[in-house]
């Protein structure tokens, strides 16, 4: 395991990772996925650049441009729905809501700080292998900093609003993948109340301990 | 005569304690998860390590990242990441991989000519690629399995597979070819708060993310190990169509389209 790379570039790659869910001003259904990805992902890196409160990691506005830029091109339902597992039917609507909300808390605080580590990146994208008539694709990425490039997957699925990522790889690691395991312990110990119950416990030690760098 | 008895009665007592050890260890129930057969055993040495590391390596490994400048700190891991470059470049070559070989010498030579002994990533900044590869990574390439996953004492995640890897690796490393024993142990010991330092907002990120440390630091390290054997031509695609939980179960009558067509 390069631990130099996953280091830094965990902190990097993940953040440039939500770059990636910017909105569309044109016609979004008609963008190819990589083309996505690349555009948005230059728009935001540029931002960012150009923010100096982001890149002192001041928390409301990392968590505001991610909300307001990110999320919209996310496929937040699936993601959850494709961690939770099996158990996401046996789910109550509002049990699914609230499943949202906190896994959705949980991520975005926990690697949005990675945001502010963003700095002189570049990001590489690879040529889309993929079938035009294709639903469901990977696009590839790589970031190029010190050392070894990082990788940077995306799974996305079209739309009728465009493309939308449901899965995120950084460094071969698969974010939905990781958390089922994580969630699939839970439920089985405490059930889908008992899940919903630790990720909210989880989300308020992580706002309680924001900004506390050790 | 005592000796001789005692010598053959030694190994076959340990063999027995550490048989004994790992069956304990075993996990067994409708909990146990099919990749990690050792989970009790693991968990128990996860939590010796984090122990270790909250009492000493972490202190440490913070200390030295706030005394030392950041250029001093670069340079440190540069040195080291150029002497690793050499290993790189041995397993480049019993991968089959000549290109990658050649850049991972290139580095060296470039780093260490030019880069004042390595203290200086003069390569990185050619846009000399770098391959980093251990000899746990070589096992895979020949096809070795990776085997249950093993949590080492301080050491970390590994398998079984790793685990003989990392014994090689420390063999090959050009920090134990130093013949001088304080230099080589100062060295090591530099190495190792050197790698605890870069790796502190990553622990500090494992900490918010996590909602079990121990797993998600499992299953992190086997997709990142098997992704890393891998290499870039297979990609990550899935084996089979993942099962669509947030859409309506399909019924006899028309299931949702909703077969996924991989990209690789």
């Amino acid at each position: 395991m390069n631990r130099r790379t996953l280091a830094r570039l965990l902190a990097s790659s993940l953040g440039l990772a939500l770059l990636a869910g910017a909105p569309l001003a044109r016609a979004a259904a008609d963008e190819a996925p990589e083309a996505l990805i690349k555009r948005v992902s230059t728009e935001v890196l540029d931002a960012i650049r150009a923010d100096k409160a982001i890149q002192a990691g001041e928390m409301d506005r990392v968590l505001a441009l991610v909300d307001t830029k990110v999320m919209p091109n996310v496929n937040f339902t699936r993601m959850t729905a494709s961690a939770v597992g099996r158990s996401w039917r046996q789910a109550t609507p509002e049990q699914k809501t609230r499943l949202q909300q906190e896994f959705k808390a949980l991520l975005i605080r926990t690697y949005s700080g990675a945001l502010s580590q963003v700095n002189d990146q570049k990001l590489n994208i690879k040529p889309l292998r993929a079938a035009p008539e294709d639903t469901e694709v990977t696009v590839r990425t790589e970031v190029i900093g010190r050392g070894e490039p990082a990788q940077l997957d995306y799974r996305m699925e079209k739309t009728p609003t465009g493309w939308k990522i449901y899965d995120l790889n950084v460094l071969g690691v698969w974010l939905v993948e990781t958390y089922r395991t994580q969630f699939a312990q839970e439920i089985s110990a405490k059930g889908i109340d008992g899940l919903i119950a630790s990720m909210a416990q989880r989300n308020k030690t992580n706002a309680g301990s924001a900004g506390a760098k050790s | 005569m005592t000796q001789q008895h005692s010598s053959k009665k030694n190994p076959a007592w340990a063999a027995a304690a550490l048989a004994l050890a790992l069956l304990q260890g075993c996990a067994a129930g409708p909990q146990a998860n099919p990749a990690d057969p050792l989970e009790p055993f693991n968990r128990g040495v996860y939590r010796f390590n984090e122990g270790l590391d909250r009492a000493v390596l972490k202190p440490v490994a913070t200390a030295y990242r706030d005394v030392t400048p950041q250029p001093v700190r670069t340079g440190v891991t540069n040195f080291f990441e150029n002497l690793g470059d050499v290993w790189s470049f041995v397993n480049n070559l019993l991968q089959g991989r000549p290109a990658e070989a050649g850049d991972s010498l290139f580095r060296f030579t470039t780093n260490t000519l030019w880069g004042v002994g390595g203290l200086f990533d003069v390569a990185s900044g050619l846009n000399i690629p770098k391959h980093k590869e251990d000899f746990g990574q070589t096992l895979g390439a020949w096809g070795l399995n990776a085997g249950p996953y093993v949590v080492l004492p301080v050491f970390g995640p590994s398998s079984v597979r790793d685990t003989a890897g990392l014994a090689v690796d420390m063999q090959g490393s050009l920090v134990s070819q130093a013949d001088n024993v304080p230099v080589r142990n100062s060295l090591s010991g530099l190495r190792v708060v050197d790698t605890r330092a870069n790796l502190l907002e990553a622990g500090n990120l494992l900490d918010q993310a996590a909602l079990d440390k121990y797993a998600f630091v499992r299953d992190a390290y086997l997709q990142r190990r098997q992704s890393q054997i891998r290499g870039d031509a297979q990609g990550s695609g899935r084996s089979e169509p993942e099962e669509r939980f947030d859409l309506p179960e399909p019924g006899p009558a028309g299931a949702p389209a909703a077969s996924p067509a991989p990209a690789q």
